[in-house]
């Protein structure tokens, strides 16, 4: 159930403003994809034209395609809804429904939507997506407790449970570990490397050694000055982005030499 | 401090540091002085903030409790007149009630759907227009909006009509714009990352707003709902004019004048002092402004009755954390 996504020639704009200028690249399925660079470079927004998300934003658009496995998901036709129930999403903070309970949450995206689940199919469905975000062996005595009441770490996990207890095709993942101690840090990470069998996964981050230890491939995003759009330096595999990449720019970035 | 100095200090002198102490337990007197004019300034402004609040309290409990029985809330003013030590405000609470549930019916709906429309949908120049415009009905006086409900009642019914829903609209015309106002503020409070959660989970726009950003916030609604109807509840002018006053119970909306309790208050205590025969013996000289004040505490613990439903609304639907 995972698909790749073809990308090519994308503008992105707020507005009249072009915050990320002419990227192309391929997001091969069941693997890990990392995209970094220095603040402001546009890596967030371009993760979120990848679900849609980005068109939330009023004045929001985007010029070029995003193929997923040669479906244009900007193509005339397309409806951004069945986008994101395909293509799935976690934020930077966690953000659990503070009205929902712990097992409401992971089904949110079942219920929200009206669709009608039968007790048992729900309450497996549960155990199912937080077997696979790493959170049923701590939560599972206390389902019924609100979302919020978990730490940060497990509300993250919860909200990668609720991602995909939709079982979407993609995942997305902005910034999922910057809100997060080392130790939930290193939970998610792992779980991100499971995730992988079964998901293609695009996640942004500022933690290069963060990248180095998830991703298959690495993107770098870099931007000229204040005002100029984000662009894709490169995108390589991780072990070639860290060792020998092609780019001045990117050695100097990840080196630490930067600016 | 650098590692020499401090172990040079420990060496030399293990008792505290003179100077340090000297720093750390100096006092700036004139900044004291100012701290406790302002904390006692702060204190006289709450009490002189409350004294009218508790003046009013202890003046229509003293005032209402008299007459303020179960008789006086079970009967109306039918064939009483008078200084008859008889009759009570049952068909001024039943409209009172009536009238402001059917306002509520209204407002609530047209209030709630414009706040949606501006925190969710609105931008450029008819979210605008709207916004103004809510601000202008905030500042319409009570008794235009029931001259407004009254003639336009006149145009369908004939001149001289008066219904329980002619209040009603009249004091929609009030509510809406307060109802609008705190349901946006409400409704602005809702985090956007729970929006864009719902979003990314593939759930459409309205049944986002439904399902996540009214449950969310359903508890500061309903706050904001009952702080409008305590708004319109005590309203006397427009319902005057629209609804009339009778001394018979009435509880069909559209049919008939409607005594309510605000009006009900007026009514009475603009009769005066009842005048007695010498000798009579079931007649009390302050009986009208006794059933005025005893329909005031009656109005005041409606407000505080629907104060603490509220409370309870809200404890109930707040976002719980453990």
């Amino acid at each position: 159930m995972a698909q790749r996504i073809d990308v090519k020639d994308l503008n992105i704009y707020y507005g009249s403003f072009l915050a990320v200028s002419d990227v192309s690249m391929s997001i091969e399925p069941r693997s890990v994809t990392a995209l970094i660079g220095p603040s402001g470079c546009g890596k967030s927004t371009f993760l979120r034209s990848l679900n849609r998300m980005h068109e939330v934003i009023p004045g929001a658009r985007v010029e070029g395609t995003v193929a997923m496995d040669g479906v244009d998901l900007y193509g005339p036709a397309v409806d951004p809804v069945a986008v994101r129930r395909q293509v799935g999403m976690v934020f930077q903070r966690p953000n659990p429904f503070p009205t929902m309970s712990i097992a409401e949450n992971v089904l949110a995206g079942v219920r929200l939507n009206n669709k009608k689940i039968s007790k048992s199919d729900a309450a497996d469905l549960v155990e199912r997506s937080l077997v696979g975000a790493n959170l049923w062996k701590e939560v599972k005595d206390r389902l019924d407790r609100p979302g919020s009441s978990l730490s940060g770490g497990q509300q993250q996990r919860l909200c990668i449970a609720r991602a995909i207890a939709v079982t979407p095709q993609v995942l997305l993942m902005d910034e999922p570990a910057s809100a997060l101690d080392p130790i939930s840090t290193l939970a998610i990470e792992d779980l991100i490397s499971e995730l992988k069998a079964s998901y293609t996964i695009v996640i942004v981050t500022h933690n290069m050694q963060q990248a180095a230890r998830v991703s298959d491939r690495t993107g770098f995003f870099n931007i000229e000055g204040a005002g100029k759009p984000g662009r894709l330096v490169e995108i390589d595999d991780t072990a070639t982005i860290f060792s020998t990449p092609r780019q001045q720019q990117t050695e100097d970035y990840i080196s630490g030499r930067f600016g | 401090m650098s590692a020499t100095s401090a172990s040079a200090t420990a060496s030399t002198a293990p008792g505290p540091d003179n100077a340090l102490r000297e720093l750390l337990t100096s006092v700036d007197r004139g900044r004291q002085r100012k701290n406790r004019t302002m904390t006692g300034l702060v204190w006289a402004a709450f009490f002189l903030a409350m004294t009218p609040l508790f003046s009013l309290l202890w003046t229509v409990l003293s005032h209402g409790l008299a007459k303020f029985t179960p008789y006086f809330l079970l009967h109306s003013m039918r064939n009483v007149s008078g200084g008859m030590d008889a009759g009570g405000a049952y068909h001024a609470i039943a409209g009172t009630l009536l009238i402001t549930l059917g306002t509520t019916v209204i407002s609530v709906p047209i209030g709630l759907l414009a706040a949606i429309y501006l925190v969710e949908y609105g931008k450029g120049p008819l979210a605008r227009a709207v916004t103004f415009f809510v601000d202008v009905m905030t500042g319409i006086p009570s008794i235009v909006a029931g001259l407004f409900a009254f003639a336009v009642f006149a145009i369908f019914f004939g001149p001289g009509v008066r219904l329980g829903v002619m209040g009603s609209v009249a004091l929609a015309l009030l509510m809406i714009p307060v109802v609008v106002r705190s349901s946006e503020e409400m409704l602005r409070l809702v985090p956007n990352e729970l929006r864009e959660a719902a979003y990314a989970l593939g759930v459409p726009k309205w049944l986002t707003i439904v399902k996540v950003v009214l449950r969310t916030s359903v508890a500061g609604l309903t706050t904001s709902v009952l702080l409008a109807v305590a708004r319109v509840i005590g309203e006397t002018a427009p319902l005057l004019i629209a609804v009339g006053t009778t001394a018979s119970i009435n509880f069909n909306l559209f049919a008939g004048r409607m005594m309510t309790l605000p009006v009900f208050i007026y009514d009475q205590y603009h009769q005066g002092p009842a005048r007695c025969a010498r000798n009579a013996t079931n007649c009390l000289v302050s009986i009208n402004l006794d059933r005025a004040w005893a329909a005031a505490l009656t109005l005041l613990l409606i407000v505080v009755i629907l104060n603490l439903v509220g409370r309870l609304v809200t404890w109930l639907f707040a976002p719980k954390l453990r």
